[in-house]
């Protein structure tokens, strides 16, 4: 598993990447009441917000850990956006990626360096 | 969290796990460990325990009668203070010139006094205001040395009678001094979420314990602002500073309801309030513009500052808004003008979405009249 500085988890699934939010993130969100997710076959650059989270406080984006093109949504958590709060890095998996090279993935942040940056 | 105001409380709250956010120049629970959501169903379906120590306070002492206390009060109120019986509480507005909100604010009629809570953030400009206004006529005293909470929930009955037994006798809006041991409480039975309830002033030498005797018992919960905002959205009650504020008057408001007969055009104290000429035109004409309720169609919560639409044209905006734990579903209000035609829409991150016109309150009140 890898970790993006704005407290999303990547992992490696084949040939895609699966991103989702971490707990420490979903802890601070609070409960989440509202996901919007992005179309299948966008393709997104590094950055670009792809997705909204909403949950009883704020509204926060999800954004594009790295280039690639969005090949699958989890549309389960448009129907219970509360699996956010409740199973974080399994069920409540956001978006599926397909990169042009994996090893871009290299450069983010392994389990210790993400528990060093929240402390 | 530097140059915040500590709650009395304070310990309490971190001890119960709150976690404190500035708010109105005080550190402030915004939720505990169970969360927004959970908090919020709690008080609708039990009792839930609100720190609202942050409020103003404030005893007016009549110099003469009562009743010149009340005439004065009325000179900066569109609101019938004269007519309001002895152990009674009723919802006020400090208005401006040009009829703008300056405050909203609960008084109540004990007796040989009025006793005011007004809102943390306007604090320091009310009592400035009233005892630039009121001196005449009385003092105007802050109370510094007591806190105040809020018991609210279909069993905030059952659980403040077994502390107090005569706290059940009371109706909506009733105000009364009972005693908890040695320890004099100030009683309304009032609240801001819609459901039942009580505010209760305590001294600051019994806060914590009545605090947590109160958190003793099975039914009661602690409930931080995150709930406190969605229980009072649903229940359709304004936020100072949001919903209303100086540039919105209490007619646009729809609070119509708290300027009695008696202040209105034909009353027996007929206008005699800062900007009565706006209010009482707008009473009589109908207002350029006017809060509603408002349901988006989607999920998606719409929040405030989100600009509404009508064909093209922009038509107004949300003031307040979010989702609803108990309607389960985005609920919000806002102003748009009086020509303002169905349908409506938001603008959204970039998206035109459609909302519908509701009533309001959101979730049905349960008051005890």
């Amino acid at each position: 598993m890898k970790y993006t500085k704005d407290h999303e988890w990547l992992r490696v699934e084949g040939d895609l990447v699966v991103v989702g939010i971490t707990e420490h993130a979903a802890a601070a969100l609070g409960d989440v009441v509202f996901v919007e997710l992005p179309e299948v076959e966008t393709v997104v650059a590094e950055g670009d917000e792809v997705a909204v989270i909403e949950s009883v406080k704020a509204a926060s984006d999800i954004l594009a850990p790295t280039a690639g093109e969005i090949v699958e949504v989890n549309e389960k958590l448009v129907d219970q956006p509360g699996l956010v709060n409740e199973d974080p890095l399994g069920a409540a998996w956001f978006f599926k990626m397909r990169l042009d090279d994996l090893s871009v993935l290299d450069d983010f942040m392994d389990e210790d360096e993400y528990a060093d940056l929240i402390g | 969290m530097d140059d915040l105001l500590r709650l009395g409380l304070h310990d309490l709250h971190v001890a119960l796990g709150g976690r404190m956010v500035p708010f109105a120049g005080y550190e402030m629970p915004v939720q505990y460990p169970a969360g927004v959501l959970k908090e919020h169903l709690h008080t609708r379906a039990s009792a839930g325990l609100f720190d609202v120590s942050h409020m103003g306070q404030v005893l007016l002492r009549p110099k003469g009668t009562l009743a010149e206390t009340a005439l004065a009060f009325e000179s900066l109120m569109p609101v019938d203070v004269l007519g309001l019986a002895v152990g009674r509480q009723r919802y006020g507005l400090f208005t401006d010139a040009s009829g703008g909100i300056l405050d909203d604010l609960m008084f109540a009629n004990r007796g040989d006094h009025v006793f005011v809570v007004v809102n943390a953030a306007c604090k320091g400009a009310d009592i400035a205001h009233m005892t630039a206004q009121l001196s005449g006529a009385c003092d105007v005293l802050p109370v510094t040395d007591r806190g105040l909470l809020a018991l609210q929930g279909p069993l905030a009955e059952a659980v403040l009678a077994r502390l107090v037994p005569g706290a059940a006798a009371m109706r909506f809006m009733d105000v009364a001094f009972l005693d908890w041991g040695s320890v004099q409480l100030w009683v309304s039975r009032s609240g801001y979420t819609g459901e039942d309830g009580y505010e209760i002033s305590v001294p600051a030498a019994a806060l914590r314990g009545f605090a947590e005797a109160l958190l003793e018992q099975p039914e009661v919960m602690p409930i931080g602002l995150g709930a406190r905002d969605s229980l009072r959205l649903e229940a359709g009650l304004c936020l100072y500073g949001h919903d209303i504020d100086q540039t919105t008057n209490p007619v646009e408001a729809g609070l119509t309801w708290a300027i009695q007969k008696a202040r209105r055009a034909g009353g027996e104290r007929e206008g005699g309030f800062p900007g009565a000429e706006r209010i009482l035109h707008d009473l009589a004409q109908g207002p350029a513009r006017r809060r509603v309720g408002l349901r988006p169609e989607g999920r998606a919560p719409m929040r405030e500052g989100t600009v509404l639409f009508s064909g093209d044209t922009p038509v107004g905006s949300i003031t307040s808004g979010g989702f609803g734990p108990s309607v389960a579903a985005p609920i919000a209000m806002g102003y748009v003008t009086a020509r303002a035609g169905a349908p409506l829409m938001a603008e959204l991150r970039g998206k035109r979405l459609p909302l519908a016109l509701s009533p309001m309150p959101f979730h049905p009140t349960t008051y005890k009249r």
